[in-house]
């Protein structure tokens, strides 16, 4: 609970005694291609191969020929977009964004940078992590639907190029009882996530104390506190929403 | 003027600061001296509010600075620059930009002013054409000067250095102390140094403060530390041969 309200107190301190917008623009932009444009390689990395092991995967348990086999791009669709872009997706972003910040203010915090800025009488929680909760909200929900296409595509691949299902019955498994609102569940999913992986692996970070080993130690604690949250998001999300 | 009045400070139950009280006068180099864990650092980090003193007060020319808000602390340490032991470089920026970013920061300055203001500072701490340089790249005495430079690049009135001199060789930190004096006084700011470097107290320290288990033993200059008369303080100073010879003669 102690550690808690300190995590609530954190997130005061991001929005008070602020700097100017000019200063958060570009810090924004910057945490934006870090955060984002350098993920793009790994999530469709990813994301492409759970596609396509979900698609084989699937058509490996309907074995009937009572089902059709349209279902299977249509379970994959389904799974894609509730489950394995948003949550799976998070947990890499956990990994990778969430150990990087965390280690880059645990590293700020022992060679006295952020006591520099400090002294500067700058903010020093809201100007380092502010930008990157912000850059997080931007580009992980647009990481998201990336992936979520990168899987849908895998699965076309990997479903055609196999021969489990035709081009025609894949496309139409996608289209059939599409259901909007999963959308609109994924990217508020997203945004969630994005938001305590961001704000929980800084707050670790940010608070790091002693030496390098220390900071490995943040890092690991901000991946596993995130993962955490992040599936316990995940389930009252969807007992909430779905 | 800096001055701070009855500052204690305590670490669970450890008392790191005593009732420490004492002034540090503009235009000198003001010197905190004393043993590794007398509470140097501490009292520098109360004083420029990084820590939260349990008791006591700091005033900068009689603002009180301990019981400010939060929008006067940050008033007030806009006029502050400071050089941390390890430089404190921002590992993402080059050199320019270090020394620039309080000028971004707390600034409105056009860049063709600001990139005015950079080379001369870095060229009166003795650098050139090493703007472009990534703080990983230069090395530990350059690392103090570009430290120095982006203290001194808002004009402030206050500055304060940590350990200046540790991790140098002889010779780079006589020319840090040196640089410390010089700026000291060619600016007339209030310099706070904290050191356990003998050459350091010898040859810059014109106010002395030593500390010794987190009270506040001797006030002098370095003149006077020779014959201060404090067992203590004679202890930490004359500790080597060499020191001894001086006090003989």
């Amino acid at each position: 609970m102690k550690e808690f309200g300190r995590y609530m107190m954190f997130l005061e301190t991001l929005v008070v005694r602020r700097e100017t917008f000019r200063t958060y623009y570009k810090l924004v932009i910057e945490e934006c291609i870090h955060i984002g444009v350098n993920s793009v390689f790994l999530f469709m990395l990813v994301s492409t191969f759970i596609g396509a092991v979900t698609t084989v995967q699937t058509a490996y348990n309907l074995v009937t020929p009572l089902v059709p086999r349209f279902v299977i791009s249509q379970v994959v669709r389904e799974m894609t977009i509730l489950e394995l872009a948003p949550t799976i997706m998070g947990l890499i972003f956990a990994g990778k964004i969430g150990s990087s910040m965390a280690g880059g203010l645990g590293t700020m915090r022992i060679t006295e940078q952020i006591d520099a800025l400090e002294v500067m009488g700058i903010n020093s929680s809201s100007y380092l992590v502010l930008p990157k909760i912000i850059a997080s909200l931007i580009m992980y929900p647009t990481l998201v639907i990336f992936a979520g296409v990168c899987a849908l595509f895998g699965g076309y691949l990997v479903g055609t190029l196999t021969g489990i299902l035709t081009p025609t019955e894949y496309i139409m498994g996608i289209r059939s009882t599409f259901n909007e609102y999963s959308v609109i569940f994924a990217l508020i999913k997203a945004f969630v996530f994005a938001f305590l992986i961001s704000s929980i692996s800084s707050f670790k970070g940010y608070y790091t104390q002693g030496g390098a080993l220390e900071v490995g130690i943040a890092s690991t604690e901000a991946v596993t506190s995130s993962v955490i949250a992040v599936l316990l998001a995940d389930y009252f999300l969807a007992n909430l929403l779905l | 003027m800096i001055k701070i009045k009855n500052i204690s400070k305590s670490f669970h139950d450890k008392t790191v600061l005593s009732a420490i009280s004492g002034e540090f006068d503009k235009g000198k180099t003001n010197l905190i001296i004393g043993a590794s864990g007398t509470g140097k650092s501490v009292l520098l980090k109360c004083i420029v509010g990084l820590v939260s003193p349990d008791k006591g007060n700091v005033f900068y020319d009689l603002r009180n600075f301990t019981e400010a808000d939060k929008e006067v602390k940050s008033e007030i340490r806009r006029e502050i620059g400071m050089l941390f032991q390890g430089g404190a470089l921002f590992d993402s920026k080059n050199v320019e930009e270090n020394v620039r970013f309080p000028l971004d920061i707390l600034t409105t300055m056009p860049l063709d002013e600001k990139l005015d203001r950079v080379n001369f500072c870095l060229k009166r701490v003795g650098l050139e054409n090493v703007n472009k340089k990534m703080a990983a790249e230069i090395s530990g005495g350059m690392k103090k000067r570009v430290g120095i430079a982006r203290a001194i690049v808002n004009n402030p009135n206050y500055l304060f250095c940590d350990e200046p001199n540790s991790g140098l060789d002889p010779q780079t930190s006589i020319l840090i102390d040196e640089l410390i004096l010089e700026i000291t006084h060619e600016f007339d700011i209030t310099t706070l140094v904290v050191t356990h470097d003998m050459n350091s107290v010898l040859g810059i320290g014109e106010k002395i403060m030593f500390l010794y288990k987190g009270n506040m033993l001797w006030e002098g200059s370095n003149d006077d530390i020779i014959h201060s008369g404090v067992k203590e303080l004679d202890d930490f100073v004359f500790i080597n041969k060499v020191m001894k010879g001086l006090k003989g003669k």
